[in-house]
């Protein structure tokens, strides 16, 4: 019976988180810190932060990184499960009630307008996000020529209509990151 | 197969896109432009609403081109598919990995990934805006500026200063997206 009672707890929880938290994932870390590191008390804070940061660093949305893992820790792959379930049901329930009637609202003419003027907050929004990442990173060498090359390309194969995935953009620069570690450990060992 | 297609599409996505929110558009947009399940104008009203309802915003597009391509069904198997990578790697490292952020090889492969995130979301953004206000998005294409929407993206800029510079603090995405509304709806109907 108890296990049930934790399984629901667990179960509410995600949900409500789910069903607050607008602007999707860094939103969500607080969130999901204040109900399960200062209420619940179930994770201690360094384990938090550890979570956040494996969250940030997996692929995948980080609301749902961090709730799986959570709900790991809480109850298993059960819990897992319920956490995961849990923040998805309020999104997918909302937006397929929108989805179903988006397309008659935007056939309204001063809906439409409105919805031009929302594409360009879009784009503005996008852009000041990158700048801002960009502000935050620390400018080594390694990191102005990635994000260079990575801008670059982007823009010109995509004037030129060449086909080229953003898959392969990240996983190439993984590995130009690796094979930099690598080569300076080599470098180090002949040293020594 | 649409549903198959849709699924194993968000899986790719769920098992590729890194940075959470803004670093999965990049992903999330090639993929739906190349199978034409959205325009690049769907897609950009498709992110307002995302930002605008709880929830992350990949499981919120995943739901509305899953729904607008395949229903029910398809909007539970896309939504299925974008989760099922993370579910999966955060088990597995929950489960086997201690320390997984210690090791020296994934340190570096985050390391070159952080940037790359970088710069996709600026170029992201940058081909956004060549595509829908000044209507140049490949080579050939004749240039056609939407004034207005240069005079809207310029009134954003003015107002984040102006938030910035009176309140200290840069305004939210939903006010930003209810002003860009207004000014649309004032704007397009002159």
């Amino acid at each position: 019976m108890n296990k049930i009672k934790g399984y629901l707890s667990l179960f509410l929880t995600m949900l409500k988180i789910g069903l607050f938290t607008f602007g999707g994932g860094y939103a969500m870390i607080a969130l999901l810190e204040n109900e399960f590191v200062e209420k619940k008390k179930w994770l201690e804070k360094d384990e938090f932060l550890d979570v956040a940061a494996i969250a940030e660093s997996t692929p995948g949305p980080i609301a749902i990184n961090a709730a799986t893992y959570i709900g790991y820790k809480n109850t298993g792959m059960i819990g897992s499960m319920i956490a995961t379930l849990g923040i998805c049901i309020p999104s997918f329930v909302i937006i397929y009630a929108i989805s179903l009637f988006l397309d008659a609202f935007l056939s309204l003419t001063l809906v439409a307008y409105a919805f031009k003027g929302i594409q360009i907050c879009v784009v503005y929004l996008i852009l000041t996000a990158g700048l801002k990442m960009l502000k935050q990173m620390k400018k080594t060498a390694f990191n102005i020529i990635i994000i260079s090359i990575t801008l670059i390309c982007m823009i010109v194969f995509s004037l030129f209509a060449v086909k080229f995935s953003t898959i392969f953009y990240i996983l190439l620069s993984g590995a130009c990151g690796v094979a930099v570690y690598l080569l300076g450990k080599i470098r180090k060992e002949k040293k020594q | 197969m649409i549903y198959l297609e849709l699924f194993l599409t968000f899986l790719q996505i769920g098992a590729f896109s890194f940075g959470g929110g803004y670093g999965m558009i990049s992903l999330i947009r090639e993929k739906v432009l190349m199978h034409g399940w959205l325009t690049e104008e769907e897609l950009l009203n498709m992110i307002a609403v995302a930002e605008s309802t709880p929830g992350p915003i990949a499981v919120n597009m995943a739901t509305f081109v899953g729904s607008s391509q395949g229903g029910f069904l398809g909007a539970i198997l896309a939504t299925l598919g974008v989760v099922l990578p993370s579910f999966i790697i955060i088990l597995i490292i929950a489960a086997l990995i201690r320390n997984f952020m210690k090791y020296a090889g994934v340190k570096a492969f985050l390391g070159g990934i952080r940037p790359c995130v970088v710069g996709l979301i600026l170029a992201t953004a940058i081909t956004m805006f060549m595509s829908t206000v000044i209507r140049f998005s490949s080579i050939g294409d004749t240039l056609a500026i939407d004034f207005n929407g240069i005079i809207i993206f310029a009134i954003l800029i003015a107002t984040t200063v102006v938030a910035k510079l009176a309140f200290k603090k840069k305004p939210t995405p939903i006010l930003m997206i209810l002003i860009s509304a207004g000014l649309g709806m004032l704007m397009y109907s002159l």
